[in-house]
């Protein structure tokens, strides 16, 4: 590394590295620093870390949009009249909850304290205002759907005196679903967008709109799995508008973000992924309008539309934590930004200074 | 539009009479010897299990790698040749010619004060540079905005620390924070092997599954004593004090230094209107931040957080249009 007027005496180098037994990811046998004078960084080592979130986190992403959908499909059901829509939407809505919320649980670095979300009511943590959506989102769903299975199994469930209560709940628990629905399924985009993570940080302004839409996706594909299609016909066009708006907010996203935030969407095994989820998203929708009247169809488009949204959701997560393993990632937006205020003449918001 | 970041003047002014002025540190790279001394003191003093498997990283003498949830100071060795010496110094050259809050007149205390000579030696053809890195304190803290529990909080002394015993290991604040510092405590610990288990190295590992980082030694501070690693500083590269005089003293020196010809000075982390509000470790650097593993430009995520949430709502208002109209649409058909 150093040059001096003695190094012709040194002996010739031995080629480094060639150990076994190191972690692949900590970057340590990167290129020694400063080779490209447009980027430098610390012996390749990641600049910000990602959250320790496998993909359990990338199951909830999936569930909880799932569970928001089919609460709104469940109420659209109710009031035009769809009652096996509206069964099977409240059933699903409340199994997708409940298994997110188990793996989110999971996820715990400590799931004994899983309660100590509720400790605090804090509008600066995207994740504490999620908990209380989720807990609150979970005790309505459970109401309407523990009511379904009642009437599902003839009254014979135990719920004794109970029974009047729950069903008198009914309806303000339907109103909790409708209105916390879409919240559930959408601010998953500002719990990702609220990190360090550049490109999760750099899709701030679309990711709740591709959750959104992600989650409409998935709802409608459930409802095509497990509702007959005379009542399908809402779900089919919510389909189509899903996924058209997950492609937009895609392309949108990928445009605005510095090309060193958006590369890790599209290399790597989230690049594949998310390739698929727009394959099997385009062709469960396209199926699903076209077809979805057949119910064989219905049902295989509705699995490629489940499918297309899980790997969506896991696609995004994993692209985010692989962007922070990088440091390009983080200095290369970092720097272009620094220098773009700079050239405006903005130059007191540096944390660089010389005084 | 409404801030959503942490106010910490009133954090601190919730202690009531306990509260203190802001303590910070200020890192002087520019006497830096890379001792790691830090790192063992701060090892030592929090009993942080070991970190990695004692292997070399060839990485100079940087065998600890990073900051995370078992280091909380790690010094970065970085060797450069006499080109790189000239970029730096022209790049510094370059922040002063931006017309920066610029390096004013020497301060009387500096240039040779006591007869000793503050002048670094100038080596042309090669340097060394080495920094002692640690949790930033930032004024307006990502991890801290994040945290779902309650868990991280500022302190009396204006810092920034985890709870153990609240914290349930979300780990949301791994991703918070713009510097990469704070960290789960679970991957990466190096276990006794079971049939080393009585023998003396084995080790116990507390805190496990929740996050953990620089306490500023809160439990020192209390008892009005400096951080681990500030006291054992052989050559005071390491300063503790209030955040002004912390602030002062680093303004001072780069000025001195710019004055000595060295003017790849910098400072990071002084500035309250950069992205974090400025930092509770304020470090003079003598290259650009992204050559120590710095972010060049951090920025506290949660300053976005009043507009993510106005484009959460309305992509919410938008999913339930949607629906509303495929029920319209669809029952039409």
């Amino acid at each position: 590394m150093t040059t001096s007027r003695h190094d012709s005496h040194r002996p010739p180098e031995t080629p480094r590295g060639g150990k076994k037994g190191r972690k692949a990811d900590d970057g340590a046998r990167e290129i020694p620093v400063v080779e490209k004078p447009e980027f430098s960084s610390y012996y390749g080592r990641p600049v910000v870390k990602a959250p320790p979130w496998g993909d359990e986190i990338g199951a909830y992403l999936f569930l909880g949009g799932l569970a928001g959908g089919s609460a709104l499909l469940s109420v659209g059901g109710q009031l035009t009249g769809k009652p096996t829509l509206q069964r099977n939407a409240r059933l699903t809505a409340l199994g997708a909850v409940g298994l997110g919320t188990a793996a989110l649980i999971h996820d715990l670095g400590r799931p004994e304290r899983f309660l100590y979300m509720l400790r605090t009511f804090k509008p600066t943590s995207p994740m504490s205002m999620g908990t209380w959506l989720l807990s609150s989102f979970s005790t309505a769903a459970g109401v309407t759907a523990t009511v379904e299975i009642d009437r599902l199994t003839g009254y014979r469930l135990p719920l004794g005196p109970g029974r009047k209560l729950l069903h008198g709940l009914e309806g303000p628990a339907e109103l909790g679903t409708s209105l916390l629905g879409a919240p559930l399924a959408s601010y998953t985009g500002a719990l990702l967008a609220d990190t360090a993570v550049p490109t999760w940080n750099a899709g701030r302004d679309e990711l709740p709109y591709l959750f959104a839409s992600s989650a409409s996706l998935a709802a409608s594909g459930a409802a095509l799995v497990t509702t007959p299609t005379h009542q399908t016909q809402p779900a089919r066009v919510l389909s189509a508008v899903g996924a058209i708006g997950e492609l937009a907010s895609m392309k949108i996203m990928k445009k605005r973000m510095h090309p060193a935030e958006a590369s890790p969407l599209e290399e790597g095994t989230p690049g594949k992924m998310l390739e698929w989820a727009e394959r099997l998203t385009i062709a469960g929708a396209a199926g699903s309008v076209l077809l979805g009247g057949r119910r064989t169809a219905a049902v295989a488009s509705g699995l490629m539309m489940l499918a297309g949204s899980a790997l969506t959701r896991v696609g995004i997560l994993r692209a985010g934590i692989a962007s922070a393993k990088d440091p390009r990632h983080t200095v290369e937006p970092q720097k272009a930004r620094l220098q773009k205020r700079r050239a405006k003449g903005v130059v007191d918001d540096s944390i660089t200074t010389v005084g | 539009m409404v801030s959503l970041t942490e106010d910490p003047r009133r954090s601190s002014e919730a202690h009531g009479h306990r509260a203190q002025a802001r303590k910070s540190f200020f890192t002087d790279t520019s006497i830096c010897i890379g001792c790691k001394a830090c790192e063992v003191a701060c090892k030592e003093w929090n009993r942080n299990p070991q970190d990695g498997d004692l292997e070399l990283l060839e990485s100079s003498y940087d065998n600890t790698g990073a900051l995370g949830a078992n280091t909380w100071r790690h010094v970065a060795f970085v060797e450069q040749d006499q080109e790189r010496i000239e970029t730096a110094r022209e790049s510094g050259r370059q922040l002063v010619d931006l017309g920066m809050p610029s390096v004013g007149p020497p301060p009387s205390s500096s240039a040779n004060g006591n007869g000793t000579d503050t002048k670094l030696p100038d080596t042309n053809e090669f340097r060394w540079l080495m920094s002692s890195d640690v949790c930033k304190h930032c004024t307006h803290a990502g991890c801290l905005d994040v945290c779902p529990t309650g868990a991280l909080y500022r302190t009396e002394f204006g810092t920034v620390k985890v709870q153990e015993d609240i914290c349930n290991g979300c780990g949301t604040c791994v991703g918070g924070c713009p510097f990469g510092v704070i960290e789960r405590r679970d991957e990466g610990i190096i276990r006794a092997k079971t049939e080393r288990n009585q023998s003396k190295y084995a080790q116990e590992i507390p805190n496990e599954g929740t996050a953990n980082k620089c306490t500023f030694c809160h439990d020192r501070l209390v008892d009005g004593q400096t951080p681990a690693c500030a006291q054992t500083c052989p050559t005071t590269s390491i300063k503790f004090g209030e955040h002004t005089d912390m602030v002062s003293q680093a303004r001072e020196r780069v000025a001195q230094l710019h004055q000595q010809g060295m003017t790849e000075a910098r400072l990071y982390g002084a500035n309250p209107n950069d992205g974090v509000g400025g930092t509770g470790s304020v470090f003079l650097l003598l290259d650009e931040p992204e050559v120590y593993g710095l972010p060049p430009d951090p920025r506290v995520p949660t300053k976005d957080l009043p507009r993510m949430y106005k484009q959460t709502a309305m992509a919410a208002v938008g999913m339930l249009a949607a629906v509303g109209a495929s029920f319209v649409l669809g029952g039409r058909r």
